[in-house]
């Protein structure tokens, strides 16, 4: 009987093509539907974000706008790169009317193209310098600091570095982890530029590479490796420790900064823009306002455990004082952290990447 | 494919030569370059030592609970890259889960850490592939070979394995394609390939004109395993040639040699899908994650709504592709089934920009539709459609056809007739490849999704990128689960029709 189940003797297309049918079907209204769904289509009420912040952070902060305003935001989420060179490619026919990054060389390369149209100048009034750009084209929404993050049971009270050149000393041979491939460690690297030369950076990033530190692909990979026990420092931004600790409170990692004005306490920023070709400049001014607010501040602090830009709104107990931070950070002005060419060509230069 | 290949080359040429130069002609370059090759040819060759066994094991032993082995082995596909790679990594250091039972090890990392984890999770491309091919095949051969006198281990040495073979070299292509190009994992376990130079001008530059040039580099690193599969597969024949039927498959007794099989499946299946769900369900018990319900559910619809029309799209572009390939072997029609294996080869992120690119300029009410975004997928994953419905075309006896024209069929009905039949399970398999695949795509669904359509890969991005991976975990998880319902749907199709036979 099983001969009658071959290839040439089965009746095509009888129950098998029902299946096939049904499957077909299937997908059918699938991409009907799908079709449909992608047809909302926006109006001059709309504007359209792209952000290379993550939802979870940002969602709550559109919801409020859309409460308040009335006005709706369409938002495309992304890596900030990939964000930024999606911008490039559009050019003018970008359907954008912001871009709210995740760091200032984004940022930066988006400006060099042409392609922001500039903020009024009042939305700067009482800013920090390390908050704003001289040419005006975007502004920061919230500040990450540099820090050394490491570990408390590998690391006694003695073994701290005062600055971040200390750590091409011996005694951190092969106990300190960084992130070369990382955006904030790469504005870190421009600002050790802009602050102590080329040639100083060079020879730092070499001594470090043959004091056998360790490359990881994320700051959040820095974290984990301490907490592992793979290496004992890492320099990271402030905010992914405190995430971990949020749903672990027992991680084992501390963190902390250099001496104050270090360039290893560099504050770094996300930051927002508007879009050059945008239809609707009214209503993307007002969502930077909103940004800039006292009630999205409070909530960068509150619960993105980011330094907010103004001293208006209550600490987060967990973070330094905005006045700590102002005393630790080195007074470096956003634009002149954009050279990231520049620092690429550095970290190449220096076998890092 | 043109299209991003031109785009390119455009983005490319813009490139001043001195700086290309200065950024490829280094020491460290061929340190890239060695660390790639040795890692593709690591991860081919491990992949096909798990996958093989498993594959036979699966289909013709008396091994038991084969269907759950098979729909297990065919899961890792579904699983995020980075679920992986941290399931690994969180396997090993001081607070680790080797040390939560008293075992110090180290973190797995460099060429074996990266080899194992994507070993782990490519495998399976060439289990499907040669599972096909096993399904297919015909028992009279091997009857054959017995009665000539040969041993069933020389059996299934020399009928056999040479019949797996357009299986297997088709399931390496795609596994070999995938190393080259894969970076996340990879930079996980700190293992520096060329794939990093193409990251950093991304991530680190924003640039496009130097990436693309890099990008073009890693195409033609690609053209290595093409011109050596179609070397390998050139002039071989692999159909029946006899009249009549196949007969059914014969299951061999595994007796002694069971207790071995169950502890390699145990193992390949611990790794690859034990692990990253422990991981998972970790940072799931971290957070409750129901009130995120009506969300996922959303993107779900999203996801799915774009993946399972870029299955289908793959696999009506891919039969006759593989047709005209197997039937009619050509300059021409090498040509646009190798040029096809190029939109896999591409960097996802450079081929959506050259879709960005395209549609602006050429179909510009088209930007950021889904219909864009599943040609896109298409072109990216027909690569995956080609080789299970290829290699099952291989085993197919021109004499199917000849039979239907005979009868006075066209040459497309005697297609459809015929030959699409004998196809099924390729087609299936084809259809589970690129869906699974489409659904945690990321790089195209960021740039080419409608926007404000969010898909569960993307919502699973933007909470693992701010280390939030208690609030990823349960997109994560709906992923694997969908993903997994989805092989399991087909399988038990499949299953039916072996059913039948029984």
């Amino acid at each position: 009987m099983a001969s009658c189940k071959g290839l040439l003797a089965r009746p095509v297309g009888a129950v098998r093509g029902h299946r096939l049918g049904a499957i077909a079907l299937a997908l059918t209204v699938a991409i009907t539907g799908g079709l449909y769904a992608a047809g909302t289509r926006q109006d001059a009420n709309t504007i359209t974000l792209y952000s290379g912040r993550g939802e979870s952070l940002v969602a709550p902060l559109i919801e409020e706008f859309q409460r308040e305003t009335g006005i709706t935001v369409a938002v495309r989420y992304g890596g900030t790169a990939e964000l930024a060179v999606l911008l490039q490619e559009e050019g003018a026919r970008s359907p954008a009317d912001l871009f709210w990054a995740q760091d200032a060389g984004a940022l930066g390369a988006v400006a060099n193209g042409g392609l922001l149209r500039g903020l009024p100048d009042d939305v700067f009034a009482g800013v920090p310098t390390i908050y704003r750009g001289g040419r005006g084209l975007w502004i920061a929404t919230s500040g990450r600091a540099r820090v050394l993050a490491y570990s408390p049971t590998a690391v006694t009270n003695d073994g701290f570095p005062t600055s971040v050149f200390d750590l091409t000393d011996p005694q951190y041979r092969g106990r300190v982890g960084w992130a070369p491939t990382n955006g904030s460690f790469q504005s870190f690297i421009t600002a050790m530029r802009v602050e102590h030369g080329d040639d100083s950076t060079q020879r730092w990033v070499e001594a470090m590479i043959a004091n056998d530190v360790q490359s990881y692909r994320s700051n959040t990979a820095i974290v984990e490796a301490i907490a592992a026990g793979e290496v004992a420092f890492g320099i990271t931004n402030n905010y992914y420790l405190l995430r971990f600790q949020a749903s672990d409170p027992d991680f084992p990692v501390a963190q902390r900064f250099f001496a104050p004005g270090d360039t290893g306490n560099l504050v770094n920023v996300a930051g927002v823009g508007v879009i050059a070709g945008s239809a609707n400049t009214e209503n993307a001014e007002r969502f930077v306002r909103f940004l800039l607010d006292r009630s999205a501040q409070q909530y960068f602090t509150s619960e993105v455990y980011e330094y907010p830009i103004t001293d208006a709104v209550a600490q987060n107990p967990r973070l330094e004082s905005f006045a700590r931070l102002l005393e630790v950070s080195p007074q470096i002005e956003l634009d002149r952290l954009e050279d990231l060419e520049g620092t690429l060509a550095l970290l190449r230069r220096a076998g890092a990447l | 494919m043109v299209v991003p290949l031109g785009y390119l080359i455009v983005r490319a040429a813009e490139a001043d030569a001195a700086t290309l130069v200065e950024m490829l002609w280094r020491r460290r370059t061929w340190v890239l370059l060695r660390n790639t090759l040795g890692l593709t040819g690591g991860v081919v060759a491990l992949s096909a030592l798990v996958a093989l066994p498993l594959a036979w094991l699966t289909v013709r032993t008396d091994l038991p609970a084969r269907r759950l082995v098979t729909l297990l082995a065919v899961t890792p596909l579904a699983i995020p890259g980075y679920v992986m790679a941290h399931a690994l990594l969180g396997l090993g250091g001081t607070n680790g889960m080797a040390a939560a039972v008293g075992i110090t090890m180290q973190r797995p990392s460099g060429f074996w850490g990266a080899t194992i984890a994507l070993t782990l999770y490519a495998y399976p491309y060439v289990f499907l592939n040669v599972r096909a091919s096993l399904l297919t095949l015909d028992p009279g051969l091997e009857e054959s070979a017995r009665s000539l006198g040969y041993s069933p281990r020389s059996v299934f040495a020399r009928v056999v394995l040479p019949m797996l073979v357009p299986g297997l070299i088709a399931g390496s292509l795609i596994v070999a394609l995938y190393a080259l190009g894969d970076f996340g994992a990879v930079a996980l376990m700190r293992f520096e390939v060329f794939s990093f130079a193409i990251y950093t001008q991304y991530a680190g530059a924003f640039d496009r004109v130097y990436a693309s040039a890099l990008a073009l580099v890693l195409v033609l690193l690609a053209v290595g395993p093409l011109i050596l599969e179609t070397r390998l597969l050139g002039s071989v024949r692999f159909a029946r040639t006899g009249s009549g039927v196949a007969r059914r498959q014969r299951v061999t007794r595994l007796a002694a040699m069971k207790p071995v099989a169950i502890l390699f499946v145990a193992v390949v299946i611990a790794a690859s899908v034990g692990l990253p769900t422990v991981s998972l369900l970790y940072w799931m018990g971290l957070r409750s994650p129901w009130g995120e319900l009506p969300r996922l559910i959303a993107y779900f619809g999203n996801s799915v709504a774009a993946s399972a029309p870029a299955a289908l799209l793959a696999v009506v572009a891919a039969i006759p592709l593989a047709y005209l390939r197997v039937r009619y072997p050509g300059k021409r029609s090498i040509l646009a089934e190798r040029t096809a294996y190029l939109g896999y080869a591409i960097p996802p992120l450079a081929l959506a920009l050259g879709m960005v690119f395209f549609s602006l300029r050429v179909v510009p009410f088209l930007y950021q539709t889904l219909a864009l975004l599943v040609v896109a997928y298409a072109m990216n994953f027909l690569a995956l459609a080609l080789g299970p419905i290829r290699s099952q075309l291989l085993l197919a006896p021109r004499r199917l056809e000849e039979a239907a024209r005979s009868l006075g069929r066209s040459p497309i009905a005697a297609f459809v007739t015929a030959i699409l039949p004998v196809l099924q399970r390729g087609i299936l398999a084809s259809l589970t490849l690129v869906f699974v695949m489409a659904m945690k795509e990321l790089p195209i669904a960021f740039l080419l999704a409608p926007t404000g359509f969010t898909t569960l890969s993307v919502a699973v991005f933007s909470r693992t990128s701010e280390a939030m991976f208690a609030e990823a975990a349960p997109y994560a998880a709906a992923i694997v689960v969908f993903s997994a319902l989805f092989v399991g749907l087909m399988l038990r199709y499949e299953g039916q029709e072996i059913n039948e036979a029984s």
